[in-house]
């Protein structure tokens, strides 16, 4: 397992080389959608009108964030459960998403989507909002901020860690459950 | 008759929420440092130093430990002896909810089903009241994220499934579950009662402490049986694999009806972020 330092815009080359278990170290601008937002992305895609933010070779971070409290850029930050756009991922992918951040399982047809646009799915970890909002130095609303937690916001990283859950190849770091050793099967 | 007044339980509640969102409980951190000891895999180990590393930072910065900072959840036991002067109850539950979600910076994340609108201060709290005997009023706060709760189901099992049916059950859907609610997760198991009782027995059951242990030995001794089998699972922290699947399951058990075996399964986080207070 590999530990790489990428930055972001992403591009096809440093996604290819990365395999499910590698360790990412993430520095640039990622932005922050989940279900609220996805929908709205998709709205505006079908209305054949410009999203927020530039797509090609972006990083989506499934997250809505607490406050920030004085004097700090953003509350705490971690990943939210990705299956929820599950239904929109393949989508944006196709459009030149390279990456989502999030935590759990994705389906077959975000799975497919990642090897077809050559694109990863990382991992952070769930629960660790605080630790995680170390890596956060910058927070700006860019789109929906009716939206509260769920609004778009462009989030400057640095060193973001991240494991690649989903690799391009279809590999894949999630333990299947041991049914049998548990007495169920 | 002994009066309480609106102002201190709006205060208890309050503090009671940023309390739980902040600081992680005692009995959760020694199960997070004796899992970090147990594992052999460096991934989970990883995890665990990061969750134990996550509390540290929460308790320094007041930052919450998950930026879902869940729906608020009570369980309120009142006296038949206490007047609640100044608001009703549910009423100034909710104000504490509203200031202690504003005032520690917790995300609210309350919203309309159909509109996903944001109610915008976490409210309405999902409220379980219980008279009791005496003049004492007690009050249990849960924070629920979304997460976990997803992963949650209630089902109404045939009698002749029994035990074994309740364990095949519960251990597929820790399984189906995954790496979905953050493992490693507490598991509250609701077995009794009705589809609605059932729900609620198994949450209040996540307001156990980990290390404590079912009055009742045989209650216990399923407890410990249906931590082991999941265990086995080895779905381990955030599903990298690993001993440490779930922190603990905490059993209620209650009659039912002779037709029915309903069954509850309540997934917590693995911050078990809950407080009490009693006034
Ligand atoms: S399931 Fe995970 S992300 Fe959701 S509230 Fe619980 S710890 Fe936080």
């Amino acid at each position: 397992m590999a530990e790489y330092e990428l930055k972001t815009p992403l591009k096809d080359e440093d996604l290819a080389k990365l395999k499910a278990g590698d360790v990412v170290k993430l520095t640039g601008h990622i932005y922050t959608a989940r279900d609220a937002a996805h929908k709205r992305l998709v709205d505006l895609l079908d209305k054949g009108e410009k999203l927020p933010f530039e797509l090609q070779g972006a990083v989506v971070y499934y997250v809505g964030p607490s406050p920030a409290p004085p004097g700090r850029p953003i509350g705490s930050a971690g990943p939210t459960t990705s299956y929820r756009m599950d239904t929109y991922a393949p989508r944006l992918h196709g459009l030149g998403l390279k990456a989502s951040v999030g935590k759990g399982k994705r389906n077959e047809e975000v799975r497919q989507a990642l090897k077809d646009h050559t694109a990863v799915y990382f991992g952070a970890t769930g629960g660790a909002g605080a630790l995680l909002s170390k890596c956060i130095t910058k927070a700006e609303v860019i789109a929906f901020d009716d939206l509260g937690p769920e609004a778009i916001r462009e989030l400057t990283v640095e060193n973001f860690p991240l494991l690649v859950i989903n690799d391009s190849h279809g590999g894949e770091l999630y333990v299947q459950p041991d049914r049998k050793a548990a007495g169920i099967e | 008759m002994r009066t309480i007044q609106a102002k201190d339980i709006i205060e208890a509640v309050a503090s009671m929420c940023i309390k739980a969102n902040t600081e992680l409980p005692d009995d959760v951190r020694a199960k997070f440092e004796q899992a970090m000891a147990e594992e052999d895999s460096p991934s989970a180990k990883e995890v665990l130093r990061q969750l134990l590393e996550n509390a540290d930072l929460a308790a320094e910065t007041k930052l919450p430990l998950c930026q879902d900072t869940g729906l608020a959840v009570f369980f309120v036991e009142i006296g038949e002896d206490v007047v609640v002067e100044g608001g009703n109850l549910k009423e100034i539950i909710n104000e504490g909810v509203r200031r202690g979600y504003g005032d520690g910076f917790l995300r609210k994340s309350s919203c309309d089903p159909f509109t996903r609108a944001n109610t915008g201060d976490n409210t309405p709290a999902i409220i379980h009241f219980d008279i009791v005997p005496g003049d004492r009023l007690k009050i249990s706060y849960m924070a629920k994220g979304g997460g976990a709760e997803n992963m949650s189901r209630v089902t109404m099992l045939a009698p002749a499934q029994g035990w074994e049916g309740i364990k095949k059950y519960v251990i597929n859907r820790v399984a189906e579950a995954g790496p979905n609610p953050c493992p490693p997760t507490i598991i509250g198991i609701g077995i009794g009662g009705t589809f609605d009782h059932a729900a609620r027995i198994s949450k209040k059951a996540l307001l156990r402490r980990l290390d404590d242990t079912h009055p009742d030995p045989q209650i216990a001794a399923m407890e410990k049986e249906l931590e082991e089998d999941i265990n086995q699972l080895g779905i381990g922290p955030m599903g990298l694999g690993g001993k440490t699947t779930v922190l603990g399951v905490k059993m209620a058990v209650e009659p039912c009806h002779l037709a029915s075996l309903p069954l509850a399964v309540n997934v917590q986080c693995h911050s078990q972020r809950h407080e009490e207070v009693e006034l």
